[in-house]
This record gives C-alpha cells, sequence and structure tokens, in this order.
C-alpha cells in the first residue's frame, strides 16, 4: 500500500508551497519551485503518470529554474517587505471553499467506475494493440488520435520562443545604471576555470545529448519522446554555454541556424499533416502513409511528428536561453565564463 | 473537400507563421503574411458558403481520421463560420495598415517576428473558433493569448511590457480556470467532445461539480473577455499596445472569447440549465448594465484617445453580455451582431488613432486640437466611426441597439430598454470630446514648437485605407443588413436550439 | 468519512492552487508572481493526473507479452497534461521576458513601485504612446 508515501510527498509538497510563498530572498524561492516540481514528479509517477512526471522533472525543476535564475540575475534578489492584506486571503479562502464544495459529488480517487475510465479512455487502450502496435499508450494517443493537440503544443512553444526574442532580442540600446545585472559575474568564480569542471562537462554534456536521443526514439516505448528528448538535449547545450561562455556556444549553434531548425520543426510536423491529406487522408491520418499495412504508417506518421517537435522543442530551448543570458550579462562578462549562478 | 476547408482555415496561418519567420526583409514579411490572411478570408467565405449548402447547416471533420469522440473533432455551424468571417476579415484588413508595424518597438532584422507572431495569434483565435473539443480550445487560446502578450509588450513607452505582464497573469488564471473547469466536465463524463458533452451532461446536471465547472468556465472565459469586474487588464493592455496590435485585438479577441462563452452556454449546458435552473442572469444581467455605464463613465474621463477607446470596449462587452443573458433568440441575434459590428467600428477607430500616433507621435486628448483640419480624413474616420458607437441610424451602432432594445421589449423589461438608450447618451459625451477637440478648438502654438517635429500632414494611403475600409463598412453594414443580422440570427436560432 | 479518503488528494490540490493564486494576487514582486503561477499550474496538472489514476492500476505502457488482464491507468489525461506542461514553461518563459524589460524600464519589478513611478493607473494627460511614430 503506497498511502502513506503520497501522504507524506503532499505534506512536503504543502510545505514547499508555504515557503515559497514566504520565502523574501527570490533565489531559495526559485530553487524551491524546482523542489516543488520534483516533488510533484515523484507523485506524478506514483499516480502511474510516468511520461508526466518526466516532464515535470525536466521542465520544472530543469528549464524553468534555470529561467528563473538567469532573470533574478538581472532583476533583483529580493523581495520587499509589504504590509499583510486581508482581502486577498479571504478572496482565496473563499474560492477555495467553493472549488471543495465542487469536488464533494466528483467520482473518488482511483474509483475504476468513474466516467472517464470507462467511456473513451477504454478505445484507447483496445487501440493501442490492435492498430499500432506502439506500447506505450501515451505516446500513441498524444501524437494520433489528440495529434492536433500536440501540433497546438509544438506551436505553443514556438510561439514564447518568438515572443522572447521579439522582447528580448539583440536590443540593448540605453545600458543604464538600472539595466546592470544585480550580480555581476566578476564576484563569482569562473566556471572555465576550473579543469574539474571542464572535464567532468565534457564528459557528461555527450552522454545527456545521447540520453536524449534515446528518449526521442526509446517514446514508442517507455516514458519519453518529442518534447523530453528536446527539453534534455537544449539543457545540455545549455550546459555548455554555461560553462564556456555565451559566444563560444553561439559559434558553435548561430542563432540564425536555431531559428531555422524551430521553422523546420514545426513545419515538419503540419507538413506531416498536409501529406496525409494530399494522400487522400483526413490531416493527420498516419494510416495512408502505408496503404498496405496502417500500422506501419501510423508508426511513420508518429516518429514524423515526434522528430518535428524534438527539434522544435530543442531549438526553442536554447533561443529562450539565449535571449535571456544575451541581455543578462554585458557580453564582454558572460564571455569571462563565470554566467552560471 | 469541402470539409478540409476547416481544416485548411487553422493550419494555414499555422504553418505560414513558421514560414514568415524565415522571410529575410520586413517587407516580405508584410506581403506574405497580408497574402495569408487573405486566404484565411477565402476559406472563411467558402466555409459558410459550403454551410449554407447542408441541409443542417453543420460542418465536421475528424482529425486524423478517427471518429469522435475519441478524436479531436472540427464542427462549424452558422455561430462560428460567421466568427471565422469576422477574425479573418479584421485581420485582412489591419495587416495592410503600414507602412511600419504602427508603433510597434520592433529591434531591427526582427520584424519577421512581428509578423509571425500575428500570424500566430490570428491562428490561434481561428483555432479556437473552429474546434469542437473542449480541450483544444484551451491549447489554441494559449497559443493566441501567448502571441497577444508579446504583441502588447512591444507597445513604444516605459509602460507597455507592465500591461503586457498583467494581461499575462489575469490571462493565465482565466486560461487555467478554464483548464480546470474542462476537467471537471471530463471528470463527470468522460468525453472532451463538445456535442458527446452535450447529449451526456444531462445526466449529471444535478450535481455541485458540474455547476462549479460552468462556474469556472464562465469565470475562466469571463476573464479574457473582459467581463466585468474582470476587465482591468484591458483599458492598459490596449492603451500602450502598438495601435495595429490594438486594433486586431479589440476587433477579435474578446469577440472569439463571447463566442466561446455563448457555445459553453447554449450548446454545451444548455440555455434551460444556465438560466432556468441556475438563473446566472440574476447576476449577469447587472453586471453588463453597470459594465454599459461604468465603462462609458469611465470613458468620458480619460486624457488619451487610445484609453478612452479601450474604456468604451468595456462598455460594449456589456452591450454584448446583455445580449447573450436575455437568453432569446433576438437576444443572442442582437449580441452576435454586435459582436460584429463592434469589431468594425473599434478596429476602424484604433487604426485611426494609429494614423494620429504616426504623423503626431502621441494619443493623447491635447494633441488631437485642431486635427480636423491638418488630418481631415483620419479625422472624419474618428467622427463617422464615433457616430457608430452612440449608434446614430445608417450606422451598425444601431442595428445592434435595434435587436437589443427589440429583445429586451420582447420579455416586458422596459428598464433595461430603457438603460440602453441612456447609455447611448453617455456615448454622445465621450464621442464629442473628440470631435470638438478635433475641429472647434486651435492647436496649441507652444506644444508645437517645443515637440521641434515637421508640421503635422495626412496619414499616408497605405494607413487611410485600411482605416476607412473598416470605418466605410460600418456604414455599409449599417444599411444592408442582410449578412451580418441574416447570419447571426440563422446562428441564434440554432444555439436556441430551434434549428435554421 | 468516504468522503475524506477518497476525495482528500482533491483538497490537498486545491489548497496547493489557492496558494498559488494568494501568492499572484497578493505579491508585489513580479518574478514571485511568476512563481505562484507555476505553483497554480502545477496544481492543476496534479488534478487532472488524479483523476486518471485508477485503483491497482499501471502506468499505461503496454507489458511485453500482451496486455491481457492487465488494469492501465487513464492515459488521456496525461496526454492532456503533457500539453498543460508545455503551456507552462512556454508562459513562464514570455513572462519572465517581460519582467526583464520591465525592470529596464522602470529600474525595479516590485509592482506597487512600477505604478507609483508610472502615476498610478491614470494617464495624468500623458500620452500612452508618447513617440510613436515610426
Amino acid at each position: 500500500m503506497d498511502f502513506p508515501v503520497e501522504v507524506i510527498l503532499f505534506l512536503f509538497l504543502l510545505a514547499t508551497a508555504l515557503t515559497v510563498a514566504l520565502l523574501e530572498d527570490l533565489f531559495a524561492a526559485a530553487m524551491m519551485t524546482g523542489i516543488f516540481s520534483l516533488l510533484s514528479a515523484c507523485l506524478f509517477t506514483l499516480m502511474d503518470a510516468v511520461d508526466v512526471a518526466f516532464t515535470e522533472a525536466a521542465v520544472g525543476a530543469g528549464v524553468s529554474t534555470v529561467l528563473f535564475l538567469s532573470t533574478l540575475a538581472l532583476t533583483a534578489q529580493r523581495e520587499k517587505q509589504h504590509p499583510f492584506t486581508w482581502f486577498p486571503l479571504l478572496l482565496v479562502i473563499l474560492t477555495g471553499a467553493c472549488l471543495v464544495t465542487g469536488t464533494l459529488d466528483m467520482p473518488h480517487y482511483g474509483d475504476p467506475k468513474a466516467p472517464i475510465h470507462v467511456h473513451v479512455a477504454p478505445e484507447y487502450i483496445a487501440g493501442a494493440e490492435r492498430d499500432f502496435g506502439i506500447p506505450n499508450i501515451v505516446t500513441n494517443v498524444l501524437a494520433s488520435y489528440r495529434g492536433y493537440d500536440t501540433f497546438g503544443e509544438t506551436v505553443v512553444i514556438f510561439t514564447a520562443s518568438v515572443g522572447v526574442m521579439l522582447l528580448l532580442g539583440h536590443r540593448r540600446r540605453r545600458p543604464g545604471p538600472a539595466h546592470r545585472p544585480t550580480i555581476t559575474p566578476e564576484g563569482a568564480a569562473r566556471m572555465r576555470d576550473f579543469a574539474i569542471v571542464r572535464v567532468v562537462s565534457m564528459g557528461v554534456i555527450p552522454l545527456i545529448v545521447l540520453f536524449g536521443l534515446y528518449v526521442q526514439f526509446h517514446g514508442d516505448f517507455g516514458p519519453g519522446g518529442g518534447f523530453q528528448a528536446g527539453v534534455i538535449i537544449g539543457a545540455a547545450v545549455i550546459l555548455y554555454g554555461l560553462i564556456f561562455g555565451l559566444s563560444t556556444l553561439q559559434r558553435v549553434v548561430p542563432s540564425p541556424l536555431l531559428e531555422t531548425g524551430i521553422a523546420l520543426g514545426v513545419l515538419l510536423y503540419g507538413g506531416t499533416g498536409v501529406a496525409s491529406l494530399l494522400m487522400g487522408g483526413h490531416y493527420l491520418d498516419y494510416a495512408v502513409f502505408d496503404s498496405d499495412d496502417p500500422k506501419h504508417g501510423r508508426h511513420l506518421g508518429i516518429l514524423l511528428v515526434e522528430g518535428g517537435v524534438g527539434i522544435a522543442v530543442t531549438c526553442a530551448m536554447i533561443l529562450i536561453f539565449y535571449s535571456f543570458a544575451g541581455r543578462a550579462l554585458a557580453r564582454e562578462a558572460f564571455d569571462e565564463g563565470g554566467g552560471g549562478q | 473537400m469541402n470539409a478540409h476547408l476547416l481544416v485548411l482555415e487553422v493550419v494555414v496561418p499555422l504553418m505560414a507563421a513558421p514560414l514568415c519567420m524565415l522571410l529575410p526583409s520586413k517587407p516580405a514579411a508584410r506581403m506574405f503574411s497580408i497574402a495569408v490572411a487573405w486566404i484565411t478570408l477565402y476559406l472563411a467565405w467558402s466555409i459558410l458558403g459550403a454551410l449554407g449548402a447542408t441541409e443542417h447547416g453543420v460542418i465536421a471533420y475528424e482529425l486524423g481520421g478517427f471518429p469522435p469522440p475519441f478524436g479531436i473533432e472540427l464542427r462549424v455551424d452558422w455561430a462560428n463560420a460567421y466568427l471565422l468571417l469576422l477574425v479573418s476579415g479584421i485581420a485582412a484588413v489591419v495587416l495592410m495598415f503600414g507602412p511600419g508595424s504602427a508603433g510597434a518597438a520592433v529591434a531591427e532584422g526582427r520584424h519577421a517576428f512581428f509578423y509571425t507572431a500575428v500570424l500566430l495569434a490570428l491562428a490561434g483565435l481561428l483555432g479556437i473558433t473552429v474546434t469542437g473539443d473542449a480541450f483544444n480550445v484551451f491549447v489554441f487560446l494559449e497559443v493566441s493569448s501567448l502571441a497577444s502578450y508579446s504583441l502588447i509588450g512591444l507597445g513604444r513607452g516605459a509602460r507597455a511590457p507592465m500591461a503586457a505582464f498583467s494581461y499575462l497573469i489575469m490571462g493565465t488564471i482565466g486560461g487555467t480556470l478554464f483548464l480546470l473547469g474542462v476537467g471537471l466536465l471530463y471528470q463527470m463524463t468522460g468525453t472532451l467532445n463538445m456535442a458527446d458533452l452535450t447529449t451526456r451532461l444531462p445526466d449529471v446536471l444535478d450535481t455541485r461539480t458540474i455547476v462549479l465547472a460552468l462556474a469556472l468556465l464562465i469565470v475562466g472565459v469571463g476573464i479574457k473577455l473582459a467581463v466585468y469586474p474582470l476587465h482591468q487588464w484591458l483599458p492598459n493592455a490596449y492603451s500602450f499596445a502598438p495601435s495595429v496590435v490594438s486594433a486586431f485585438l479589440a476587433a477579435t479577441s474578446t469577440k472569439v472569447m463571447y463566442y466561446v462563452l455563448v457555445r459553453i452556454i447554449f450548446t454545451i449546458f444548455g440555455a434551460a440549465f444556465v438560466f432556468e435552473t441556475l438563473h446566472a442572469d440574476y447576476l449577469l444581467l447587472p453586471l453588463s448594465l453597470i459594465a454599459m455605464f461604468g465603462g462609458s463613465l469611465a470613458a468620458i474621463y480619460q486624457h488619451d484617445l487610445k484609453r478612452l477607446l479601450a474604456y468604451s470596449s468595456v462598455a460594449q462587452v456589456g452591450y454584448m453580455m446583455l445580449g447573450l443573458t436575455l437568453a432569446s433568440a433576438t437576444g443572442l441575434t442582437a449580441g452576435l451582431v454586435h459582436v460584429f459590428n463592434h469589431a468594425l467600428m473599434k478596429g476602424g477607430l484604433f487604426l485611426a488613432v494609429g494614423c494620429i500616433t504616426a504623423q503626431v507621435g502621441s494619443s493623447a486628448m491635447g494633441d488631437l486640437r485642431g486635427l480636423g483640419k491638418r488630418m481631415p480624413f483620419t479625422c472624419a474616420a474618428l467622427v463617422v466611426g464615433g457616430l457608430a458607437l452612440i449608434g446614430v441610424p445608417s450606422t451598425v451602432g444601431f442595428v445592434s441597439k435595434w435587436y437589443l432594445v427589440q429583445a429586451a421589449l420582447e420579455q416586458d423589461l422596459l428598464s433595461v430598454a430603457a438603460l440602453i438608450l441612456l447609455s447611448s447618451l453617455l456615448a454622445v459625451v465621450y464621442v464629442w470630446r473628440v470631435v470638438e477637440l478635433c475641429y472647434f478648438s486651435e492647436p496649441d502654438a507652444t506644444q508645437v514648437e517645443v515637440t521641434g517635429r515637421p508640421p503635422v500632414r495626412e496619414a499616408p494611403l497605405g494607413q487611410l485605407l485600411p482605416t476607412w475600409i473598416l470605418i466605410g463598412s460600418t456604414i455599409i453594414f449599417g444599411l444592408t443588413t442582410d449578412l451580418t443580422v441574416g447570419t447571426a440570427s440563422k446562428a441564434a436560432a440554432q444555439l436556441m436550439g430551434v434549428g435554421p | 468519512m468516504s468522503e475524506v479518503l477518497g476525495l482528500w488528494n482533491y483538497w490537498v490540490v486545491i489548497v496547493l492552487m489557492m496558494i498559488g493564486l494568494y501568492i499572484m494576487i497578493a505579491r508585489d514582486s513580479l518574478v514571485k508572481k511568476v512563481m505562484g503561477l507555476n505553483i497554480f499550474q502545477v496544481s492543476v496538472i496534479m488534478f487532472y493526473v488524479s483523476m486518471g489514476k485508477v485503483r491497482g492500476g499501471t502506468a499505461p505502457i503496454l507489458p511485453e507479452g500482451g496486455a491481457e488482464g492487465v488494469l492501465f491507468s487513464n492515459p488521456l489525461p496525461h496526454v492532456l497534461m503533457l500539453t498543460a506542461i508545455v503551456v507552462g514553461i512556454a508562459t513562464t518563459a514570455l513572462a519572465l521576458a517581460l519582467v526583464v524589460r520591465i525592470k529596464e524600464a522602470y529600474g525595479t519589478i516590485e509592482e506597487d513601485e512600477i505604478h507609483a513611478l508610472a502615476g498610478g493607473d491614470g494617464m495624468d494627460g500623458r500620452s500612452a504612446v508618447q513617440g510613436e511614430a515610426e
């Protein structure tokens, strides 16, 4: 019975959330947000959502923590004290009470007879073997039955990187005192100068990339897929940038290349749909790719769209990092190699 | 082939966006996005035509070839076909506004990104409108929202990013509450398909969970629609955004959210449950009346033309909500007609402000003094648009209010009908302020010297043309109402379950 | 009593959600608001994942040697929440980009100070778009 484990994790989760609310040190709060994501990922695993757990761990504890820290390096480390006001607290308690009332008529946790377990989902489970031959049911629902949602999801991350690039694009006209990073790298150790960091990372980064590729292509069988792979590979590249400096990284992986990459990723996904249209099927109907063996056609389609997601997400992660890092530290200071906070 | 039109309507702008990003120059990106917007308009027009040829006025499309409720379904009836036409039409006209992206602080070499973001916002809005799947609405809602936040944050002046940030926080709360509401519906029925929800919901309508789901959906959508008192993000967002962006969003974004609300209340839950069992009108009717008066009163006291128009939008959302709350075929027709009409006038007016800010460099009320002589066509557009806002006969505003008053009288709500007319008087006040400054005030001599700009001239044709297309339409659709009222009444009949 | 056992984790999720909402509306630091947003979104994700759990079920991955008699948890909430996580990180990235721009414009990321610098919500006769010309 894993009941007590869940209870303990939930208690930790509550404590973490309260700590985030109360901490005035924003760096500490950012780390706590990362821990919050990790704890959530553990809970997701307990609730059988391994794909969600994987993604939450990679995104919440990885990417968003890096983004928070980059932002804090540019803005402020501490939150200012403010007098306490009652109105928000009352509003929140009232809303919470309404929500709790609303749950009273819900099917209980884990009830196998709940409507969601008897209406649509059984078809997905039955269809996995019959129509797809792909063991990971989440992957095939994601890429086929709800492939259009996943296309939308790829576009969401594309939209975010376009937005971030528009807002933080290389435009630094007025570098007044307010624009200097609060944390300057002078005081920080130069990561590049540490032989251990350098050597270890040179060994680790290829392994991370390799793992990312494994996640990309193993997504049919176990947890993982294009999005998780993109985040992991993106993180490896970002790690390289943190250690060897932004401009070194940009020489290896220039922005225009990534911009082309992200566009091609989205187009690969959408184009797979267009191809199925042209071959006489409905949009994103992969069965038409192989008229003799629809299973094989679907497999091919899923491989293509997952590839599109992987490419788009990898490029998006790196481009978002470029925008923050390029803005974050005066270019030459960052190139000293002390960018990682 | 007809059914493929539905998916193309979304996929064309969606795939055009990454292509647009790769274009090398600003004019190329601009021409490309204009072409894409016109293609979506053509597709929307074809969908409306195809719908007329169907027996029941519904076209459905199974994505991936999976039958609903297992796969995602696109489903168009008169209501969303009407919205598709509006959204793509506004995009086609507004994107023509040029040269330049009117007030957007875009870095050199990033102009293609600006048009990419506009295309993404357009694709997101079309995606929301065309889909028949509740969760899919959330996905496309986020596509259009994220694109809108970035576009608003690009406004010149220090306050644009803060306006965008506030909108982002409010909008994300709204989006997440919507997601939770969809989750509760899913929890109780096991389906995400709207048509399937309609058939499965009656079994569980008496549960508290479903009431909560409805409340969450209304609040979530209400935030994005700027229903009073959830409208606080709107005035700043529209005032500090680049003018073209204000014109586009004011004319499309809130309209699509209105459609989503109509879809939730009338198709998914059914008007009988929402208004007769739960009496949501007891809450919504006073709120729409407060919005009508509060928004107009606030508009009167603004010192900036853009901000005045933004507050006027809050009031206009009140009129639309009033139509919905009356929960009759006439009321819904009035609401939907006003959606179309208000999009034309607000889009045109914000573009006129874009002309002014491009020439004068500001949209402060004080800078309008004597502008009628120097920018006669732009100021004339302001006047005609203003008359439409008031609801003068032969403009679209009159048509909307005519149906709205009729709907109120049908239900013997004399006081509501009177309040509609009374609130129009407030519009007279704020429109007159603009007219007075443009035509009956002399420019401030010192101000001209201080700014040291060249004398103000009329806006170039590239800016005047789209402005006048929209403003001209407020007259055209004020005189011929076949398209607007015709389609809206068919949509209303369908939504009320009377059949076309 | 059965209610408590059957629904308690939804209630914990609601408390988490409300903590996130509280941070968003009560805190003045913009970065803190984004953190609240994160907690709020993750709670909703947890709500969906809780719905998908089937007692005695296992992760929805077909084991080798056939799925006969295996009880799976519902895959659909997992699929939906993968999308929601992506939306979450996209929103966070964009929000933080805006925070950086706000800091550059005002020199602070505390909401009350920004409003004080911007002269309240009113316009004080200044234009929203001073110097907008191309």
